[in-house]
């Protein structure tokens, strides 16, 4: 029995004060959760008569108030598993070196900290700006005065620049989730790696990361689903209103399920036509992403249930 | 209790660790090479960061230093009033004859969003931490700490829908606002996004404040009320000062949610029932329509490197922060 139990029943029953606060309090909850269960559920309703297999495998027809969206669920799942590629490896080198190999007190792995928190809260749309200015106009531009002799091949908004943008943008979800994960690795585990004679390297690979891959995973997961639903970061980075073919190659723009939700809200020339269809889409970027987030929920859950049974 | 963090951080290295480092240098070449490797993309963060300051600045950098730029817009002029008919005139007219480039409606557009956002938010997202940290046990903590999370996880592109086209009608039938798309309705979205950081930042801070102090309130024979409210909430006044100043950062620099609801037109006054324009939605807006390196180009990167200062101060002192209370309440438990 807790100090806190015991006072507790000294004290006695809960007074009116408490009450009132503990149901003050609770309101909240149930006021922010609310706001969640009213968003849900009006685009569901809007939605749900919209989503069907037409939907989601037909292109856009009749200046976007028929037919589906495929093109821009495949826009952004090629955009996500490409930065997807590019962050995660990023993210965990990084938690690796914070917690494996730099000490407490070093001030190189403090300022890696503070820029991976600070990277945290950059806006979107600075992403955006940091895309065309540095890979697009810099890196995109080198590329095609070395290779394509100054034609413009990568030098413009394209599949590739956008998911690096995006790559950046997450690093931080990963980083920190990695970083969780291998915290709650058990030292000894560690101790006894290395005096079977393992290295440092071997450790991290063979005992470490498998240890950890619950964190790794759910940081990936919502790193999916984070750059998923960015849309400010690739408006002038690659993303395309309409395009009649699917993304091919790196340097194809793309279609973007958020941008598209953009769009068609904001720029319809007859929004009750479009009206279904825009609802289709927001619901179907809404799923995807809730399910990424509750998928990443549900393995954290397990895999702290998982460390607490084996401590 | 010993958390996993402090066995891993503590002061001393142990004889384990130090032997480990020894016998790190004893690898093989394949292995030096792989943590190598590992060092360097660990700097990423840190290139990332000093490229988007060097990128952003390098764009915006012809309003300070080129004549050319200067014919049509000076970092003075962005500030003063245009004298017109004897009235002092602040306009955001990038695209006409003669283009008008003041940005204060843009940051008092962004402020006042932003304000509208934190009213909402932090009383509600605080009052949530308290529920959560002092009230809710066992199985409905666990329910309802991700549930709230789960808000982070709704795009911002799919609030700035809702509030678009269902909120925003639901405010005009409700107030009778002068604009269907106001500051109010745009507050309102931001709000929902920013509750999820407000209410984890504060709920860290809560958390952190040691079970002592509550034993030794509760003890005195003060009620769990009169705990929560001076003793608790006191302690962790620091973290929550912090989850408010990362929420302000956070809805000062979010965008789909502002260009969606706010209608968007540059007003320069203080009412919430009329359109607003912040510096993000102007940024979105206008940066795909503008000639690569013309003034108006530049001006928009300017935007951008201000917006970015001002997150970054915004994040550092929030971070300070909770890191200082962290240390004072001995890491917590």
């Amino acid at each position: 029995m807790t100090t806190a139990v015991v006072v507790t029943r000294l004290v006695g029953r809960p007074r009116y004060g408490d009450r009132a606060l503990a149901a003050a309090t609770g309101t909240a909850v149930a006021i922010i959760l609310g706001m969640l269960a009213i968003v849900l559920f009006d685009v569901v309703r809007g939605g749900v008569g919209k989503l069907s297999w037409e939907f989601l495998t037909e292109s856009p027809r009749e200046g976007m108030t028929a037919g589906g969206v495929l093109p821009a669920i495949v826009g952004t799942v090629c955009l996500t598993l490409l930065m997807t590629i590019a962050a995660v490896p990023a993210g965990v080198a990084t938690a690796i070196y914070l917690t494996e190999y730099a000490s407490r007190r070093s001030p190189l792995a403090r300022l890696v900290r503070v820029c991976v928190a600070n990277l945290a809260g950059v806006p979107s749309i600075v992403f955006g700006l940091f895309g065309l200015g540095f890979f697009i106009s810099t890196v995109g531009r080198a590329i095609d005065n070395v290779a394509y002799g100054g034609e413009s091949v990568y030098g413009r908004p394209c599949l590739l620049w956008s998911s690096l943008t995006l790559a950046i943008l997450t690093l931080p979800v990963v980083v920190v989730a990695t970083e969780e994960a291998i915290l709650s690795v058990p030292r000894e585990l560690r101790e006894a790696s290395l005096a079977v004679g393992a290295t440092r390297l071997q450790t991290i690979t063979h005992v470490v990361l498998p240890e950890a891959l619950g964190g790794i995973l759910t940081g990936t997961i919502l790193a999916v689903s984070r750059g998923a639903g960015e849309v400010a970061p690739i408006l002038f980075t690659g993303v395309a209103y309409y395009l009649p073919h699917l993304p091919s190659h790196l340097n194809d723009q793309f279609m973007n399920l958020g941008y598209h939700v953009y769009v068609l809200a904001t720029q319809s020339p007859d929004v009750d036509r479009t009206k279904p269809l825009l609802y289709g889409t927001a619901l179907v970027l809404l799923v995807l992403t809730l399910l990424l987030n509750l998928v990443a929920i549900w393995i954290r859950a397990r895999s702290r249930q998982h460390s607490r049974a084996a401590a | 209790m010993t958390s996993p963090s402090t066995a891993q951080t503590g002061e001393a290295d142990t004889p384990a660790e130090r032997g480990a480092r020894s016998l790190r240098r004893q690898g093989g070449l394949a292995e030096r090479a792989a943590e190598i490797a590992i060092h360097a993309v660990a700097l990423v963060s840190i290139a990332a960061i000093l490229l988007i300051l060097i990128f952003v600045g390098k764009e915006a950098l012809p309003l300070l230093t080129s004549p050319e730029v200067h014919k049509e817009v000076t970092p003075i002029g962005m500030l003063a009033p245009i004298e017109r008919a004897g009235q002092a005139l602040y306009m955001w007219q990038p695209v006409s004859d003669v283009p008008k480039y003041n940005v204060l409606p843009l940051i008092v557009g962004s402020i006042k969003v932003t304000l509208v956002a934190l009213v909402f938010a932090v009383p509600l997202s605080v009052a949530a931490a308290l529920f959560v940290s002092e009230y809710a046990k066992g199985r409905l903590r666990e329910v309802v700490k991700p549930a709230i999370e789960l808000l982070a996880g709704v795009p911002s592109v799919v609030v700035g829908f809702f509030a678009l086209v269902t909120l925003a009608s639901w405010i005009q039938a409700t107030f009778g606002t002068e604009h269907r798309l106001n500051a109010l309705v745009a507050g309102l979205g931001l709000a929902f996004a920013i509750c999820p950081i407000v209410f984890s930042v504060a709920e860290d801070a809560l958390r952190a404040v040691p079970r002592s102090y509550r034993e030794a309130a509760l003890a005195m024979g003060s009620t769990r009320a009169q705990t929560v409210l001076r003793v608790v909430l006191p302690a962790a006044a620091p973290g929550i000062a912090a989850a408010v100043v990362l929420g302000f950062g956070r809805a000062i620099g979010e965008t789909m949610i502002v260009v969606m609801a706010s209608g968007n037109a540059a007003l320069l006054d203080a009412s919430l029932g009329r359109s607003a324009r912040t510096i993000t939605a102007t940024i979105a807006q206008e940066l795909g329509e503008v000639v690569v390196g013309s003034p108006h180009y530049d001006v928009l990167f300017a935007l951008g490197a201000m917006l970015f200062t001002a997150t970054f101060v915004v994040n550092l002192v929030g971070e300070r922060v909770v890191d200082g209370m962290r240390r004072r309440l001995g890491a917590g438990s």
